[in-house]
C-alpha cells in the first residue's frame, strides 16, 4: 500500500471467513479524505462486515486495512476520537431525551461539540427535549447521525442509514447525511438502494458476493454495465416480420397486454414488441423507415435508456 | 482525569434512566420495602425473650438481602441485557470509552441504589419497628454491602452471557433468585428450613449475604460481629462471576 496521507480508508485484498463462508472475498477499497463514498449492494454482500472491520468491531481474516492510518483491529481510543458510527438499527434508551443522550456520549469524547450545535445541525433542535421513544424513524437516524458527530470526527461511517424508512424520513435522514461533507467530514455510508447511493456519494462502490464487481460515478457504472436502451411499440402497429435480420435479433421477446380487460379497441391482443440495442439512432430511423412502408404513424413508439436500478441489477448479477 | 468525568457521567446517567424506569423503581425501591411492611404486619413485632430486640431484627437484614441482590444482581443484569439487545452496547464499542469505564458505571449506579436502600430499609425498620444496630456493629455491615453490592453487580454481568434475549432478562434472573430466597434466610427465618435445603441454599451466595446481615443486627453478637466465612463465599462467587464476565461478555445484539 502506499503512503496515501490524504487518502481516510486504504484496504487491499480483504477477507473475512465465517467458518465455511466467505463474506468478505478479497475487497479492494480506497476513500479519499473528504470524499463521500457509497457501499452499494444487495443483502448479504457483505457490506456490514466490510464496514464494521472497517470500524474496528469486527476481525478480519487477512488482507491489509487502514482507516486514518492506522490499523482498526488495533483501535486505540485516541483513534476513535476521530471516527463517528452510525450502526444499523441502534435504538436507544427511550427514557431519555435527545438532548440528555447527546450529552451523555459526548463524555465518551475528549473534545465534543456541544450538544445544542449537533442537535441543530442534523435537524433536532426542536426535539431536543423530546423522549426518544417518541421520536419518529427520520429522528431517530438523525440522533444516531448527531451521535456519531458529537466527538468531531474526521470520517462518519453510515451502516444501511436509510433502510426500512418510507419515502419522508429517507428524504429527512438524506437531507443530514448530505450536509455532512459541509463539515468537512469524509463519509463511507453502505445502501443496497442505487438512487440512495446516487443522490449522496461521489462515487459508488458495488460489491456482491462479497466482491467488488464496480467502482464508480453513476455515469461509469451504467457505462461499465453496458446496458443497452429499450425501444419498444404496439404489435399493432408494426410486425417485426418486415423489419431486418440486425433489429429482429434485438428482440426481447415484448410483453403480455397490461390490461386483463382485453384490447384496446384497433389493437391486435394489446401486445407489445421490445428491443435493446446500443444504437438508437440507427434502429429508430430503420424502425421509422419500416413503419412508413407499412403505413403506420408508430404513435406507441418508447425509448427507454437503462434506470439505476437496471445498472444495479445488471451489475449485482441480481436480475432474478 | 477524564475517566473520573465520564465515570461520573455514566453514574448520573444510568440513575436518571434508573429513575425514569418505572419497572426498575418498583421492584428495586418499593417492592423491598412492601415485603418489609407485609412481613412484620403477619408475624407481628413482638419483643423477644429478655434481650429487648424484636421480632423484625431478623426480618431488616432479610429484607436488605433481598434489595442488594434487586438492585446489584437483577439491575445490572436486566439493564446491561436491554442495552446489548438495543444494539446501544455496540454502538459504545465504537466510541473511545473503555469498556472498564462502563463496567465501572454499572457498578456505581449499584452502589448508589444500595446506599439508599440501606438507608431506607434501616431507617423504616428503626423508626416503624424499633430495630436497633449497634454502633460496633457498622463497620462490619458497610463491609457486607459492599462486597455484596460487587459480587451480585459481577454475578449480574456474568448472566447476561447466557441470556439470549431482552424479553428473557426479567424471567432468568428471576429464575436464579426466587428460589433461593425461600431458603436463604430472606423471607423465612432461619431454622424453619429441612436440612437438605439447607445444603442447596449454603453453596449459593444469596444465604451468606442474608446470614452476614442478619450477625450485624444480631443483638446476641458481642463487640464487633466479623462473619468471615460468609464474606469468603460471597467473594468467591463474585470472582468466579467477574471472571466468566470478562471471558464470556458480548457487546453486540444475540437476536
Amino acid at each position: 500500500m502506499g503512503s496515501g496521507a490524504d487518502l481516510a480508508i486504504e484496504v487491499a485484498q480483504l477477507h473475512k471467513c465465517y467458518g465455511d463462508l466467505e463474506a468478505v472475498a478479497g475487497i479492494d477499497l480506497t476513500v479519499a479524505s473528504g470524499e463521500v463514498v457509497a457501499v452499494l449492494g444487495p443483502n448479504g454482500a457483505g457490506k456490514t462486515t466490510t464496514v464494521e472491520i472497517l470500524e474496528g468491531l469486527r476481525t478480519r481474516t487477512s488482507g491489509e486495512v487502514k482507516v486514518l492510518g492506522a490499523d482498526p483491529a488495533e483501535a486505540t481510543a485516541a483513534w476513535r476520537e476521530r471516527i463517528g458510527v452510525v450502526l444499523q438499527g441502534a435504538s436507544h434508551e427511550g427514557d431519555f431525551t435527545a438532548a440528555e443522550i447527546v450529552t451523555m456520549w459526548s463524555a465518551y469524547y475528549r473534545s465534543p461539540r456541544p450538544t445544542a450545535e449537533v442537535l441543530e445541525w442534523v435537524g433536532l433542535a426542536d426535539a431536543a427535549g423530546t423522549r426518544t421513544r417518541r421520536l419518529s424513524g427520520g429522528q431517530k437516524q438523525r440522533l444516531a447521525v448527531a451521535l456519531a458527530l458529537v466527538g468531531d470526527p474526521e470520517l462518519v461511517f453510515l451502516d444501511e442509514p436509510t433502510t426500512g424508512f418510507d419515502p419522508a424520513a429517507r428524504r429527512e435522514a438524506w437531507h443530514t447525511i448530505e450536509s455532512l461533507p459541509e463539515l468537512g467530514v469524509t463519509v463511507l455510508l453502505t445502501t443496497h438502494y442505487m438512487e440512495e447511493a446516487d443522490h449522496l456519494a461521489d462515487r459508488i462502490v458495488v460489491i456482491s458476493q462479497g466482491r467488488v464487481v464496480a467502482d464508480g460515478t453513476a455515469a461509469e457504472l451504467a457505462a461499465q454495465a453496458a446496458l443497452g436502451v429499450r425501444i419498444g411499440w404496439d404489435a399493432a402497429e408494426l410486425s417485426p416480420s418486415g423489419l431486418s435480420e440486425g433489429l429482429r435479433a434485438m428482440l426481447t421477446g415484448g410483453t403480455e397486454p397490461a390490461s386483463p380487460a382485453g384490447p384496446a379497441p384497433g389493437q391486435a391482443g394489446g401486445q407489445t414488441h421490445e428491443l435493446v440495442t446500443s444504437d438508437v439512432g440507427g434502429a429508430v430511423r430503420e424502425l421509422l423507415q419500416a413503419a412508413d412502408a407499412a403505413g403506420t404513424p408508430l404513435h406507441s413508439l418508447s425509448i427507454q435508456p437503462p434506470t439505476l436500478e437496471d445498472t444495479y441489477l445488471a451489475l449485482t448479477g441480481d436480475d432474478s | 482525569m477524564s475517566t473520573v468525568r465520564q465515570l461520573r457521567s455514566e453514574v448520573s446517567f444510568n440513575l436518571l434512566g434508573f429513575r425514569r424506569s418505572p419497572a426498575a423503581t418498583f421492584f428495586t425501591v418499593v417492592l423491598p420495602l412492601i415485603f418489609l411492611v407485609i412481613f412484620t404486619s403477619i408475624f407481628g413485632n413482638e419483643i423477644m425473650g429478655s434481650t429487648g430486640a424484636r421480632v423484625a431484627t431478623v426480618y431488616v437484614p432479610g429484607i436488605l438481602a433481598l434489595a442488594v441482590v434487586s438492585a446489584n444482581f437483577m439491575n445490572a443484569a436486566i439493564i446491561t441485557v436491554i442495552k446489548r439487545e438495543n444494539g446501544v452496547l455496540k454502538a459504545m464499542r465504537a466510541t473511545p470509552l473503555p469498556p472498564r469505564v462502563y463496567v465501572a458505571g454499572q457498578i456505581g449506579v449499584s452502589l448508589v441504589l444500595t446506599a439508599v436502600m440501606t438507608v431506607l430499609v434501616v431507617g423504616i425498620g428503626r423508626l416503624a419497628y424499633g430495630v436497633e444496630i449497634q454502633v460496633a456493629a457498622l463497620p462490619s455491615l458497610a463491609i457486607t454491602l459492599v462486597l455484596g453490592a460487587a459480587a451480585f453487580s459481577a454475578l449480574g454481568l456474568a448472566v447476561t452471557c447466557i441470556c439470549p434475549s431482552e424479553q428473557a432478562a426479567p424471567a432468568l434472573t428471576n429464575m436464579c433468585v426466587l428460589p433461593l430466597y425461600f431458603i436463604s434466610d430472606v423471607f423465612i427465618p432461619a431454622g424453619n428450613t429441612p436440612d437438605w435445603m439447607t445444603a442447596i441454599a449454603d453453596v449459593f451466595p444469596i444465604k451468606h449475604l442474608a446470614v452476614a446481615l442478619g450477625r450485624t443486627f444480631d443483638p446476641f453478637v458481642e463487640g464487633v460481629p466479623m462473619p468471615g466465612w460468609h464474606w469468603l463465599v460471597m467473594a468467591a462467587w463474585g470472582a468466579a462471576g467477574a471472571l466468566a464476565a470478562a471471558r464470556w461478555f458480548r457487546w453486540t445484539p444475540r437476536t
